[in-house]
Parts: C-alpha cells; sequence; structure tokens
C-alpha cells in the first residue's frame, strides 16, 4: 500500500487538482507580467481579475450542483452553462 | 519619493502556507477524494463519480436541514441585532457603572460553548431545572424540550440570543462611543428627539459595526453544532438537526464517507459563498459614503 493511500486519490481528482494549482501559478504569472486593478462591472462591488475568476469558479461549483439537483442529464449541459457564466464574469463582472 | 519595489517580503508568509497546508488544504484535498469514491476500508474503494453529489441535492433531510438553519440564522438575527443594540444604548457611557455593565454583559462570552450547552440542558429540565421547573409548575405551561419540537427549537434560540447578544451589544457599545460629542452637541441645538438622536446620528455611525456583527452572527449560526447537540442532540427527531449535526450523524455516527465527504464539500462552498460576501464588505467599510 502507497503511502498516500489513505488520500485515496484519484486520477480524475489528482487532475483536478493539477488544473487548480496550473491555474494559481498561471495567475500569479499574469498578474507579475500585466498587474491588474479593482474594477467595476456588472458585478456590485469593483473587482481584480483574480477575483472576477474566483467568483466565476465559485458560481460554476453551484451551478453543476443545481444541474444535478435539477436533472438527469448528461453534466455536459452544465459544463456549457459553466464556461459561459465564466466568460461572462471574467469579461463583464 | 522613490520606493523601493520588494516582494521578497511575501516569502515571511511561507510559514502559515506550509502549517495551512497540513491542517486545512491537504486534508480538503482527501475530502475531494472521498467524495467520488465509496471507501470501504484501507485500499478497499470503488469511483461512483457524481453519484454522492447527486444523493446529497436531492435528499429530502438535507432541504430541510439547510432550511432550518437558514431559519435559525434568520431568527438568531431578528432577535440579537436590535436587543443588541438596545443594550448597548441602555449600558452607561463612564464611570466604574461603565466597567461592571461591560463585564456583566460580556460574561456569557467567556462560557465554553459546550458548557453553555449543559447549563441549558440542566436550566430546561422539568425535574430539577430553575426555567423548566418555573414554566411546567409555577405558571402551568407544559414545556419539554426532549419531547416537544417546538420547545426545543425555542430552547436553543434563546440559549444562542443568552450566548451572542452580548457580542452585538458589545460592538454596538463600542460603535457608538466611536461617536464625537459634536453631534449630540449639535442634535441638542436642533431640539432633536432621543428617536432622532437614534435613527439619523447612531443608527448611521453605527452601520459599520451592525453590518460585522450581522455577519459574525449569521456565519456562527449556520455553522452551530456544539449547543444543540449537547441540548437536544439534533432531536426530538429532526426538529433541531442543523446543516452541520446532519452531517456528524452522516460522517461519524452512520460511517458513510463518501456521502458526508460530498456534502461537507457542498458546506463548504456554501460558507465560502458567505465568507466572501463577508470579507468583501469588510473591506469596502469606509470606503465611499460608509460611516
Amino acid at each position: 500500500m502507497s503511502p498516500l493511500e489513505w488520500m485515496a486519490w484519484t486520477t480524475p481528482t489528482a487532475i483536478f487538482f493539477a488544473a487548480v494549482a496550473a491555474m494559481l501559478v498561471t495567475m500569479t504569472l499574469i498578474s507579475l507580467r500585466w498587474p491588474s486593478l479593482p474594477r467595476k462591472g456588472v458585478l456590485p462591488m469593483p473587482t481584480t481579475r483574480g477575483e472576477r475568476l474566483y467568483i466565476g469558479l465559485l458560481g460554476i461549483a453551484f451551478i453543476f450542483l443545481i444541474w444535478m439537483g435539477l436533472t438527469d442529464a448528461t453534466l455536459a449541459g452544465a459544463a456549457g452553462i459553466s464556461l459561459l457564466w465564466l466568460i461572462s464574469v471574467l469579461r463583464w463582472g | 519619493m522613490e520606493k523601493t519595489k520588494n516582494n521578497r517580503a511575501w516569502f515571511l508568509v511561507l510559514p502559515v502556507v506550509i502549517s495551512v497546508s497540513f491542517s486545512a488544504i491537504i486534508p480538503l484535498m482527501t475530502v475531494v477524494n472521498y467524495s467520488v469514491q465509496d471507501i470501504f476500508g484501507p485500499g478497499q474503494r470503488v469511483w461512483v463519480g457524481k453519484e454522492w453529489y447527486v444523493d446529497a441535492v436531492r435528499d429530502a433531510d438535507l432541504h430541510a436541514a439547510l432550511l432550518r438553519n437558514l431559519l435559525f440564522s434568520f431568527e438568531a438575527l431578528l432577535i440579537e441585532i436590535p436587543l443588541g443594540v438596545f443594550l448597548a444604548l441602555r449600558m452607561p457611557a463612564k464611570g466604574k457603572w461603565a466597567s461592571l455593565a461591560l463585564v456583566l454583559i460580556a460574561l456569557p462570552l467567556l462560557i465554553p460553548w459546550n458548557v453553555v450547552g449543559t447549563i441549558w440542558q440542566i436550566f430546561g429540565r422539568a425535574d430539577i431545572g430553575l426555567g423548566g421547573y418555573f414554566l411546567n409548575s409555577t405558571l402551568g405551561i407544559p414545556y419539554n424540550y426532549t419531547l416537544n419540537a417546538r420547545d426545543a427549537w425555542y430552547t436553543i434560540l434563546v440559549m444562542d440570543i443568552w450566548h451572542w447578544t452580548p457580542l452585538v451589544a458589545l460592538l454596538a457599545y463600542a460603535g457608538l462611543r466611536a461617536i464625537p460629542d459634536a453631534y449630540y452637541w449639535a442634535a441638542r441645538i436642533d431640539a432633536a428627539s432621543n428617536w432622532a438622536i437614534f435613527r439619523f446620528i447612531q443608527l448611521p455611525k453605527l452601520r459599520g459595526v451592525l453590518l460585522i456583527a450581522v455577519l459574525l452572527r449569521f456565519m456562527d449560526s449556520f455553522m452551530i453544532y456544539t449547543e444543540p447537540f449537547v441540548v437536544t442532540g439534533g432531536g426530538p427527531g429532526n426538529a433541531t438537526t442543523f446543516l452541520s449535526i446532519f452531517l456528524s450523524k452522516l460522517a461519524v455516527g452512520q460511517f458513510d464517507l463518501g456521502p458526508a465527504a460530498a456534502f461537507s464539500l457542498i458546506y463548504f462552498l456554501l460558507i465560502q459563498v458567505f465568507s466572501y460576501i463577508f470579507f468583501t464588505t469588510i473591506r469596502n467599510i469606509g470606503r465611499g459614503d460608509t460611516a
């Protein structure tokens, strides 16, 4: 039994966390190259680029949960809505 | 003036990052891993994908617990905030009585959660508890928090009000003391009534602290666990089963690690939303026209 067995890793979750880590690194690099100032968009408060990403991702989690609660259809639908949501928040948030 | 730009100070937060990663991030990753699998034991697990999430978001008991928790938080806020402000307005501003009032008001805050639960569990008993005996035998009102769902609910609510109104009162008190006397002088020149002083000077000036009080109290009551666990254990039936009690029954009671993990992540997401609102609000206090 591997020493990490207690964490019960699976390939999909490993990919998920690798993506999260990659996102953090990418956002850091982007911020170093093009620093982001808070700006006011559709959202009620001024947000920086990172905050808009955070709000977008948090929203995606809820879109998936609501989708799973309402329908048995494939998660691809939720993924499509999520993509639109994420782009809108990043662009106009 | 020329400012040197040096971001190396960020390395000073490294110890915190390391300790948080062990105390929070690694366990959280494990919970995520658990939430997509059925765990039988060490080395024995089956991939189930979204199944636990689907179960959780469609669980009627969970919906009931969520609504119950929101209702509880709402009722607690509705009573604690006005009551706390009222107490703060009544407390003496200066002198030895002010210190005495502060200490007396702060007393319930010093008591650990489980002791608060134990105090109220005994206090509410019909045979030996002062409160329960008084209601049943002296006033003749049938009251039993172990049998009657409504009694249990009000016991927990009153206990929370007793425990946490002092926090609101202290915050409001601090906010009131921060209002310069000049405002009151101006009000006196205008012959303003007490109500007008409260409505147009004190309340607007308290806006910041009250916002913090509302958010703190909301977060705390939304995560309430120890007190109802000690007093009612979530019962009778499900009457006081709040989210955290529901979760611990699932995880520790039944050892359903997968469903419990999926549910705790949903709970975590909800808390994330409230924390973010909390964070954003506090950061924006003092900007613009806020008092």
